[in-house]
């Protein structure tokens, strides 16, 4: 029997009629075509199928597309909306990638992650993307990459503090 | 010689510049498009059936149920192919064969034994459940040195009937047993390098598209080496290589696991040939894990010999490599162990005779694919685990035996015992900086103090040299074809350019770095040359991407047709500016005319020039190419020191400090290096203490996942610390080396021999790796150490 799910990827709604035993990823890569997500193991090792869903870091080879129905997901694609996310930027810039195939998923880990911990040590960075693997980098230029975003996302959110300060100082009448 | 050289201003970013990649924004939106991406209109999905026995006759396969679920179109099986003109075996890169899909029996657990292909992954999948297969076990062939017995063949479709593959020798053996007579210190040890799996995180897969209509076959492949294996499928299926295109996009990690042919794609290229229809095959993990190329597995029995002095005279080495079913791996070279004589390392004796002998076990086939030069690993292993103990036995400083031991700087080129050519090296340079770096003498001074409390502390030198890019034809080839690799460059009117190379990338950065090697011939800027590779219907002839070899002989050929194209553009500057060729010298992206200075043409004017204005009888446009066989193989080396606690209660091995010293010649993209040496130590620092392939008694695969198989995580990597040194190659046009494979090879001996001398006091010579938690607390345990309890 199939199964109707329903949910919003990377800001926009979809809807497919599915078999209860797809799974996400395969929803997203299949359904979807949105190949930016990747799958390198079968057992929820390496982190290449990292989404998120409502904001959460998730494999996506261990979930059932029909548990994301109602949700938000965000892939890799949703990350540029407006330019370059400061995590992209950072792999970018500190040569935090390689041959690219489990980039996606550390770049959604460490989105949900620092949502969670904007100020990180490197050491911190090593916990969080721990169920990621990758082959290529030895990991130094992906904590580099983090720490360039964080301080990035830090600076941006500094700037957009005092400009609404700024802004609610204007409000005030004199 | 410690600083990069650069030449070009950032604008044009030659040689030496850190340029950000330009492969990267794809890949950090999404946007990388590797096989698994690939979706054709009315595509097929194979899936595959496999033995659960490492050794079985088939009785009998009966796919009828399979067959009568929706969805499933056909079934392929080893008689299939037979009667389809015997493509149920095919030839290996070492002249052996293996089977494609069984017939009589199986010979390794997760042996392909057919192919089910249906119109979607999931009923193909399946589909594989319901194929009912019979089979009667057969005795496992599992220890080589017992199936150097023969009591139980393994390959009993060869006319000889054993499992011994091939003997094999190098150096010279009357002069080395006549150094060992004469020597005062002998150290002699036995050690398993044990089977490994590459494991990058993109398994292997195709989709294969065979037109009905124009004879014409289209495979997406996880190719590292796309021309040779067009060449592969025309030999193998008949079909004329000119209607055979290899597309190999974007590949998600090879080293060197994405070179040998496998079964799977065989199949997929028959399944679409018979379905009419695209065919996409991809492995999962534990296929991959199970049935792919592997590397290693070499049982070593090595002995140094040293003289009164405590100078190396002399090495002696015999081996037993396990082959698997077949001897199948991605070994180009001329010599059955590939580079292994390489095995004296960085230090100048007199003598070495190196042995090999190779037998047939059911386990899969494969050999050296683990970012790794063909048995270098195994070697350079050997040589710092030997030298070490020699240190250790004659009660001297591991760092000071190698400093008094090592190949002088002034003895480069450097004639080895076993007759390879060392291009160039500064071996004292190297490792005096790894000590400063890590501040050698504080380190054992410290050591001496936490041993005198009972703490275990040790300090490992591996002081490498490495072996790379093949290669001269008088050493390698692949099905006769010379391992030259090749370069085209276009330059356009408007002074941008397309170059295409007949290598391949798998994340070493191709797209940036031989752009670079462009921009520092041309002075084009490199954010205008286009690299291109991969399409065999658009890249000149090339051999591939392994064993660091990219650099050594496409990145020649580049510099080598820039050179043609520069010579090209003298003639049309002296056209343009009314001058002689003699008056005319080159400078970063122009010609100038001597002593004139304000009298100048630019590439750009140049490249204009070569279609509007260039002299009467000249041909138009400005390109060239080039096909390189390199004089030599380049010979990076470095030395790296590894500082570990072991402690008591756990067992944990932790790696407090880690220099890595690398010498790979001049270097193209600093950045891009940094990554490749990152990565390289990754992956020696998995085998020295994580990763092992390991079967039980009836030969199943017990490290089939990854919650089995243990990749380093980022918890378990250190912080590698990297220092360099710059010694060019002589004979190299840009004076590169390779660097991808030097820290795999180098790194795993530096672990170990940090470890034992953890425990050298306590009477521990030697330890196999990987020197997993388990193994260390055994040993902990058997040599009364305990924790604090």
């Amino acid at each position: 029997m199939n199964h109707t799910v329903s949910l919003t990827i990377n800001g926009q709604p979809a809807s497919r009629e599915v078999e209860a035993r797809l799974l996400l990823v395969h929803f997203i890569r299949e359904e979807l075509n949105l190949t930016g997500t990747h799958i390198g193991c079968d057992t929820s090792s390496c982190g290449a199928c990292t989404v998120l869903l409502d904001g959460q870091a998730v494999k996506s080879c261990t979930v059932f597309a029909v548990q994301a129905t109602g949700k938000q997901v965000e892939t890799v694609e949703g990350m540029a909306a407006n330019g370059l996310h400061p995590l992209q930027e950072g792999f970018w810039e500190k040569h935090g990638l390689q041959c690219g195939y489990c980039t996606p998923g550390m770049l959604m880990t460490a989105k949900a992650f620092l949502a969670e911990n904007p100020q990180p040590t490197d050491d911190d960075i090593r916990w969080a993307i721990s169920g990621n693997l990758c082959r290529c980098t030895g990991y130094v230029k992906i904590v580099e990459a983090i720490q360039h975003a964080a301080a990035k996302m830090r600076e941006d959110q500094t700037a957009s503090d005092s400009a609404g300060k700024t802004q609610n100082e204007e409000k005030v009448p004199s | 010689m410690t600083e990069v050289r650069v030449t070009t201003p950032a604008s044009i970013s030659g040689m030496g510049h850190s340029m950000k990649r330009k492969e990267d924004p794809r890949f950090i939106q999404g946007a990388g498009r590797y096989v698994d991406d690939i979706k054709l209109p009315g595509m097929l999905y194979m899936d595959i059936v496999r033995s659960p026995y490492a050794h079985a006759k088939i009785l009998n396969i009966d796919a009828s149920a399979a067959l009568a679920l929706p969805g499933v179109l056909a079934v392929i099986t080893g008689k299939d192919l037979q009667k389809a003109g015997n493509l149920h075996w095919m030839p290996t890169l070492m002249s052996d064969t293996q089977m494609v899909l069984p017939i009589e029996k199986v010979v390794y657990y997760a042996q392909e034994v057919c192919v089910i292909v249906a119109t979607e992954r999931y009923i193909a999948a399946d589909a594989i459940e319901l194929v009912q297969v019979d089979y009667e076990p057969l005795k496992p062939v599992m220890d080589p040195f017992e199936a150097l017995k023969d009591e139980t063949i393994v390959r009993d479709d060869k006319e000889k009937k054993t499992n011994h593959v091939w003997h094999w020798e190098a150096g010279d053996k009357a002069a080395t047993d006549q150094i060992f007579s004469e020597a005062t210190h002998v150290v002699k040890e036995k050690m398993h390098i044990p089977r490994i799996h590459v494991s990058s995180i993109e398994t292997c897969g195709m989709v294969a598209d065979w037109d009905k209509i124009n004879s014409h076959l289209t495979v997406y492949m996880t190719s590292q080496a796309p021309h040779a294996h067009r060449t592969v499928i025309s030999l193998v299926s008949g079909i004329p290589e000119h209607k055979i295109r290899v597309i190999s996009p974007d590949i998600g990690g090879g080293f060197g696991g994405k070179v040998p042919v496998y079964p799977g794609y065989v199949c997929a290229i028959v399944a679409s040939l018979v379905t009419g229809k695209p065919v996409k095959w991809i492995e999962d993990r534990s296929e991959n894990l199970q049935a792919d190329s592997f590397a290693r597995d070499y049982h070593i029995e090595a002995e140094l010999a040293a003289d009164a002095n405590g100078k190396i005279t002399g090495l002696r080495v015999k081996t037993l490599a396990d082959d698997g079913a077949a001897d199948a791996a991605a070994n180009p070279s001329k010599y059955p162990a590939g580079l292994y004589s390489i095995g004296t390392g960085s230090y100048d004796m007199k003598a070495a005779h190196f042995e090999v002998d190779a037998v047939y076990t059911t386990k899969p086939p494969g050999g050296v694919a683990y970012r790794c030069s063909f048995r270098v690993t195994e070697a350079v292993h050997m040589i710092e685990r030997m030298t070490d103990m020699m240190a250790h036995d004659l009660g001297e400083d591991p760092a000071q035996f190698r400093l008094k031991n090592f190949i002088k700087k002034e003895q480069f080129p450097y004639h080895s015992p076993t007759g390879w050519e060392y291009d160039s090296g500064d071996y004292h340079g190297a490792l005096q900086l790894a000590m400063d770096m890590i501040g050698y003498d504080d380190l054992r001074k410290e050591q001496a103090e936490k041993r005198a409390r009972g703490e275990l502390m040790g300090i490992g030198i591996s002081s490498f040299t490495e072996v790379v890019g093949a290669g001269p034809s008088k050493d390698f080839d692949i099905l006769g074809i010379k391992m030259f690799d090749s370069c085209e460059v276009r330059i356009h009117p408007t002074g941008s350019a397309i170059m295409r190379i007949g290598v391949q990338t798998q994340g070493q950065g191709h797209e940036t770095t031989f752009a670079q090697i462009i921009a520092e011939e041309l002075g084009i800027p490199a954010s205008d040359i286009t690299v291109e590779h991969g399409d065999t219907d658009t890249a000149p002839y090339g051999l591939g991407t392994y064993a660091s070899r990219s650099t050594p002989t496409a990145g020649a050929a580049a510099a080598m047709a820039a050179r043609k194209i520069r010579a090209k553009a003298k003639k049309i500057a002296a056209h343009l500016l009314e001058v002689g060729e003699n008056d005319l010298e080159w400078e970063v992206n122009k010609f100038v005319v001597k002593g004139s200075p304000d009298k100048f043409k630019t590439i750009k004017d140049i490249s204009f020039a070569a279609y509007t204005n260039f002299p009467q009888g000249m041909e138009a446009g400005l390109e060239a190419v080039n096909y390189y066989d390199p004089p030599n193989l380049t010979f990076p080396f470095g030395s790296y020191i590894c500082a570990l606690d072991i402690d008591k209660g756990t067992s944990e091995i932790k790696i407090r400090r880690f220099v890595a010293v690398d010498d790979c010649g001049n270097i193209i993209n600093p950045l891009i290096v940094e990554g490749q040496i990152h990565g390289g130590l990754t992956m020696g620092l998995a085998p020295a203490l994580f990763e092992e392939i390991i079967y039980d008694e009836n030969g199943q695969n017990m490290t089939g996942t990854f919650q089995d198989y243990l990749l380093p995580t980022s918890i378990e990597t250190p912080l590698w610390e990297l220092g360099k040194t710059i010694t060019p190659s002589p004979h190299h046009p840009l004076g590169a080396k390779g660097v991808g494979e030097s820290p795999t090879v180098g790194a795993p001996p530096a672990i170990a021999n940090a470890v034992v001398d953890a425990l050298w006091h306590l009477g521990v010579r030697h330890i196999d790796i990987p020197i997993t938690p388990q193994k260390m607390w055994k040993i902990l345990r058997d040599h009364g150490v305990t924790g604090e309890e």
